[in-house]
């Protein structure tokens, strides 16, 4: 199991948690339970075409996947993803 | 990184008795005073995050504090922009700003700049500084500070917040990442909130800010870790820390090995936003205020449905029947399609996308108020509080 970090933004759409528990061998395993359990976060983290947008990074631990093996990242139990949106407060 | 400056810079009397409490630390000194003094800052904003490291920067004695703000400081700043005061209501926040600064420390060269930043004066401006600090509140102006920090090799310290969520972290060093290798693109328009729609616990930018201005102090004086490739996660709520590791992009287009970003651009363009930004109407039937108290008047047979949340409800209402946006789909059978509906919430936004949600659902005589419980304040009834 893996814990995903939600950010603030993106709470409401997994009924308010701050942390989802999923299973999944790698990033992208983990990433579509999460989605598959709360369809609503999947538009704001895909496009149509299934890449993760842009302005969103996911960490393994504390390291970016871009620099690891992105999506294929593995995963090792009690690992924590984190998913981190671009935020400007204010007046967006 | 310390300041360029190669004039020696003294410190009179008054200011070393003033910074006594730095002078006898050895991480800062007489020499680290001086490379304070010495120093040249901008902090871009004067709000939530510009507040607290303006004012910490001027009673550290950052010897030269450029300001830029274009805005008034307005009743619901007050929460959180603390260095402004009621009395300052309607006044320009840098007028403001300057008087709650001189009166901290006048030893501080103040240099205000009453514009918006843009691609036509950011690099002129940068040049003038030796850090910037970046306290604002929109994605393009993000990328344009960035962006122009890179071009003039000029550090950003960065801080950003969310309700009560924060980001710290120093971009643009030479050997460190800057803003585009961790986003290479901004969210489209829309998709994150903003503090008047999604609000924001009044200490954060507090927190952040000082953060920014500590990173500021110790970027001048060379001591301690600065957050350079380090992203510094503040969860408020919770008052957990977690820091990911953030890399330079060989690849970014800003600060790689081959970067395409040569000169400022349009940055609203980039950030996907044309003209003014205008509540949303996405082409679901509309009422004005005025209509439906007239209809409500003539006891037409209307129910009127509040998406808003509880809490929003308990500060003002309409008598409406209270479905929050979110739990629509799951209470939409509480509802009688056979009556004529009209939707509301705080300005628009929300009641639209309900509109929508139950025009899909088979409803067929759904309209939404057109700008909300707060156009009835405005145009109908001023007892109703605004928030």
């Amino acid at each position: 199991m893996s814990k995903i970090h939600i950010p603030t933004p993106l709470r409401q759409y997994v009924g308010k948690q701050a942390a989802v528990e999923v299973t999944g061998a790698t990033v992208a395993e983990a990433m579509n339970a999460l989605v598959a359990q709360h369809p609503d976060l999947r538009k704001h983290l895909y496009t149509d075409d299934g890449k993760l947008r842009a302005f969103v990074n996911l960490y393994v631990n504390d390291e970016d996947i871009r620099y690891l093996d992105k999506e294929a990242t593995a995963l090792q139990k009690g690992d924590n993803i984190s998913i981190v949106p671009s935020i400007a407060g204010g007046q967006a | 990184m310390a300041t360029t400056t190669e004039i020696p810079v003294t410190l009179n009397k008054d200011e070393i008795l003033r910074y006594s409490r730095h002078l006898i630390m050895p991480e800062v000194g007489m020499e680290g005073q001086q490379k304070l003094k010495a120093a040249r800052v901008l902090c871009i904003g004067t709000g939530g995050l510009g507040s607290p490291l303006a004012l910490y920067l001027t009673a550290a004695g950052v010897g030269t504090l450029g300001l830029v703000d274009f805005d008034v400081v307005d009743y619901t700043n007050l929460q959180r922009q603390i260095i402004h005061s009621t009395a300052d209501v309607g006044r320009k926040k840098l007028d403001s700003a300057v008087d709650s600064l001189k009166a901290i420390n006048p030893f501080v060269n103040l240099r205000t700049f009453d514009t918006k930043l843009s691609s036509a004066n950011a690099l002129e401006l940068f040049r003038e500084f030796d850090i910037i600090a970046d306290g604002t509140d929109n994605f393009p102006t993000r990328y344009l500070v960035n962006d122009a920090c890179v071009l003039t090799g000029k550090p950003n310290v960065y801080g950003s917040i969310f309700r009560f969520e924060g980001q710290a972290s120093v971009f643009a060093t030479k050997e460190g990442p800057c803003y585009r290798c961790l986003y290479p693109e901004p969210p489209p328009p829309g998709l994150v909130p903003s503090c008047a729609e999604g609000g924001v616990l009044g200490i954060l930018p507090g927190l952040v800010g000082v953060m920014q201005a500590t990173e500021v102090i110790k970027l001048i004086l060379g001591v301690g870790e600065p957050l350079i490739g380090r992203l510094l996660l503040v969860d408020a709520l919770g008052m957990k820390f977690r820091e990911l590791k953030l890399r330079k992009n060989p690849d970014c287009p800003a600060c790689g090995t081959h970067p395409t970003v040569t000169r400022l651009i349009d940055y609203n363009e980039f950030c996907g936003i044309r003209g003014e930004e205008k509540p949303v109407g996405n082409g679901v039937p509309e009422i004005e205020v005025e209509d439906l108290k007239r209809r409500l008047d003539a006891k037409d047979d209307l129910f009127v449905l509040d998406v808003r949340e509880p809490h929003e409800y308990q500060i003002c209402n309409l008598g409406g029947y209270l479905i929050p946006l979110n739990d629509l789909p799951r209470r939409v059978n509480e509802l009688d399609s056979s009556r004529e509906i009209v939707v509301h919430c705080k300005m628009g936004g929300r009641s639209a996308k309900a509109v929508a949600f139950l025009q899909q659902s088979g409803f067929r005589k759904v309209s939404n108020l057109a700008g909300g419980i707060t156009a009835w304040a405005d145009r109908v009834d001023p007892r109703v509080p605004k928030y």
